[in-house]
């Protein structure tokens, strides 16, 4: 895991600041990556129940967001391909590999599932399937803080993609955060394909970040398969929302570089997107990005992507040997009162 | 005397919960300086700025709002303009707040009112009842007060339980309605049914309005002989089915009265908790009378046969009495 730099002059600290974000969010990138391909490989051994949907081709877009967030301060909503951004905001690696695997010991305990997970009261809102309904949820955490006066200098971020862009509660909970002017993000992954829909038959703008202007928020565009530019981008909208500037919409261009789960091989993802820039690998991008930049070494990154591959090995046969719910031990409580559940 | 309607005991309610729980907000469309498409929050805002806070027409964004305020620690209490239009927060409603405790173990304790139910004129979408929907759903608790006191003790209730809850206030009382007290008669917790008239001939369930129109109904039929017992569910879920069923023993007979489409809803589902578990108490088959099974209608003419009234409800106990 990379180290946190300090005790820098201001530029220097800038300097030092911005290296430490690239390295922190291409560290994610890896461990997420080394992570879902072995939850590919576990779902094709049928060791996992439901589905695994992954977040490859994504991962510099969501590791730049949950970069530039902090765990305890801030507030992230992953949504389906967040892999790389949960990792980089720092989600126990236990929490990915119980949740999938039904260990009754993670934060879902079996009750759910794969990326249906997440630990609402540390700011990690549990996604549930509906697209959309994050966005006033994370608006709600976030005027709450308001009315508790504790609002200062937090964000609250989720992600969503071009399909999930379409519903209704998309509209309205990215309106109801412009009109409260909160301290927002929103990072639209515009992956090219909702399941098997392509683009041009779930909207009809030619650029999603011109819908910014129409909610009145900050709009951001960025090619999703750059890291770098990604780390950048994200990192002002971030920065931008914490220093009062309201709202920020931030659309990433990139291709999802998996089927819409790994039930799907995406046979109508035509070639020549796959062979187009929007198709490049951001993990190749960022390790080329890196090391230019003099962020890191070959030797550091191969000792990275070694060091996450055992992580998540040992994690899994871990989880492997962890119980699962048993029917007669689970309580069934819907509700939360003592009681309640037993009067139905 | 000093005389209090039903919406006064709403805005009561609200009034003290905001006074008392710094925890308390309230969040809908027009609640603000207008106070409400009924009023029902008139003067809040004034006397707690910034915790009674307009919002955009956007039922599904409210209701996600609240989920995320409950689970910083706020006690959001939401106001949907018509009990209609919480159809568009449908989702928020019953797969995220009702399932997030299940789901994480961080519970969602939100209030949600929802004017119910019908008015002359009001038409299909400003009338309907929404409580057997939400109450199908798990970890959703759906209250319906027919009293001044239940408005107002319910309520306050509501938003001190942990869970989410949808508060079911029935628009045809909030003027109508009228008492000396918001806290008179027996309190009584969410969950527990109250028998409001005593009788041995019949037992008619109710809950919200249709509880006003039973009393009627039983106090014509006590003109003819017959002692016809009324029972106000007040929360349809939890269901009080111990307080039903000890009814339906001391009278063999029940009728159950909803003002929702027919189609399975309340009345179903107290018929069917009944006839399972309390086969042996019944001397007749246990009646079931709702609405129409049409969309609520605009006339007046039309609207009043829509839901059962006084006449229909005196014949179904007629025809019950007689099986």
């Amino acid at each position: 895991m990379p180290d946190v730099q300090t005790n820098q002059s201001d530029a220097a600290c800038a300097d030092a600041s911005r290296k430490d974000l690239v390295r922190r969010t291409f560290y994610a990138m890896i461990r997420a990556r080394a992570l879902e391909s072995k939850l590919g490989s576990l779902y094709k051994a049928g060791q996992i129940v439901g589905g695994v949907y992954l977040g490859k081709g994504q991962e510099a877009v969501s590791a730049s967001l949950g970069a530039s967030l902090t765990k305890g301060r801030d507030i992230f909503a992953p949504l389906i391909r967040d892999q790389a951004g949960r990792t980089a905001f720092g989600e126990d690696l236990l929490d990915a590999t119980r949740t999938y695997l039904g260990s009754v010991l993670g934060p879902m305990r079996g009750r759910d599932g794969n990326i249906h997970r997440g630990r609402p009261a540390e700011g990690m809102p549990a996604m549930i399937s509906h697209l959309g309904a994050l966005i006033p949820m994370v608006g709600g955490m976030l005027m709450a803080r308001r009315l508790q006066g504790r609002l200062e200098g937090t964000v609250g971020a989720t992600c969503i993609g071009e399909g999930g862009s379409s519903t209704g509660a998309f509209h309205e909970g990215l309106n109801m955060a412009a009109v409260e002017k909160l301290p927002f993000v929103l990072v639209l992954a515009n992956n090219q394909f909702a399941y098997s829909t392509p683009t041009a038959e779930q909207f009809a703008c030619e650029h999603l970040v011109d819908r910014a202007k129409g909610y009145g928020v900050a709009g951001h565009e960025v090619d999703g398969t750059n890291m770098l530019e990604c780390v950048d981008v994200i990192g002002r909208a971030v920065a931008n929302a914490r220093a009062g500037g309201g709202p920020q919409l931030v659309v990433a261009n990139l291709l999802r570089l998996s089927g819409h789960g790994e039930h799907d091989d995406g046979f109508y993802v035509p070639d020549a997107l796959k062979d187009s820039e929007v198709g490049r690998d951001c993990l190749d991008i960022g390790e080329q990005q890196i090391l230019e930049a003099g962020f890191s070494t070959t030797k550091e990154i191969e000792e990275w992507k070694e060091s996450c591959a055992e992580e998540v090995q040992a994690s899994v046969a871990t989880v492997q040997q962890e119980p699962k719910p048993d029917p007669y031990q689970d309580d069934w409580r819907a509700f939360s009162t003592p009681g309640m559940s037993g009067l139905h | 005397m000093a005389e209090f309607t039903y919406i006064d005991a709403i805005r009561q309610a609200q009034h003290d919960l905001l006074e008392q729980d710094e925890r308390v907000f309230i969040y809908g469309q027009d609640v603000g300086k207008f106070g409400g498409a009924f009023k029902a929050t008139q003067g809040l805002q004034a006397k707690f700025p910034g915790r009674v806070i307009d919002s955009p027409i956007s039922e599904d964004a409210m209701i996600g709002m609240a989920i995320g305020a409950a689970v910083e620690g706020m006690r959001p209490l939401i106001e949907v303009q018509f009990a209609d239009f919480s159809s568009v927060a449908f989702n928020q409603i019953v797969n995220h707040a009702g399932t997030h405790f299940y789901r994480t173990g961080v519970p969602i304790p939100i209030t949600v009112r929802l004017p119910s139910g019908g008015t002359p004129g009001s038409g299909p979408f400003h009338s309907q009842m929404m409580e057997a929907i939400y109450a199908h759903y798990p970890g959703l608790v759906v209250v319906t007060p027919a009293t001044v006191s239940d408005a107002y003790s319910m309520l306050i209730d509501s938003v001190k339980l942990d869970d989410p809850v949808l508060y079911c206030e029935h628009k045809f009382l909030y003027r109508w309605l009228k008492s000396d007290s918001m806290t008179k008669g027996e309190y009584l917790p969410i969950g527990k049914a109250r028998i409001v008239r005593a009788g041995k001939h019949a037992t008619v369930v109710a809950y919200s309005a249709m509880v006003h129109e039973a009393l009627r109904a039983a106090e014509r039929l006590a003109g003819e002989g017959w002692e016809v017992e009324v029972v106000d569910l007040r929360s349809v879920k939890p269901l009080d089915t111990d307080t039903v069923m000890a009814s339906v023993a001391r009278t063999g007979r029940l009728l159950v009265i909803g003002e929702s489409f027919p189609w399975g809803g309340v009345t179903a589902e107290v018929v069917s908790r009944v006839v399972a578990e309390g086969f042996h108490l019944l001397d007749a088959p246990p009646q079931r009378l709702n609405a129409r099974d049409t969309p609520v209608p605009y006339h007046p003419n039309l609207w009043e046969v829509h839901r059962p009234t006084l006449e229909s409800i005196c014949q179904a106990i007629h025809n019950l009495l007689n099986l």
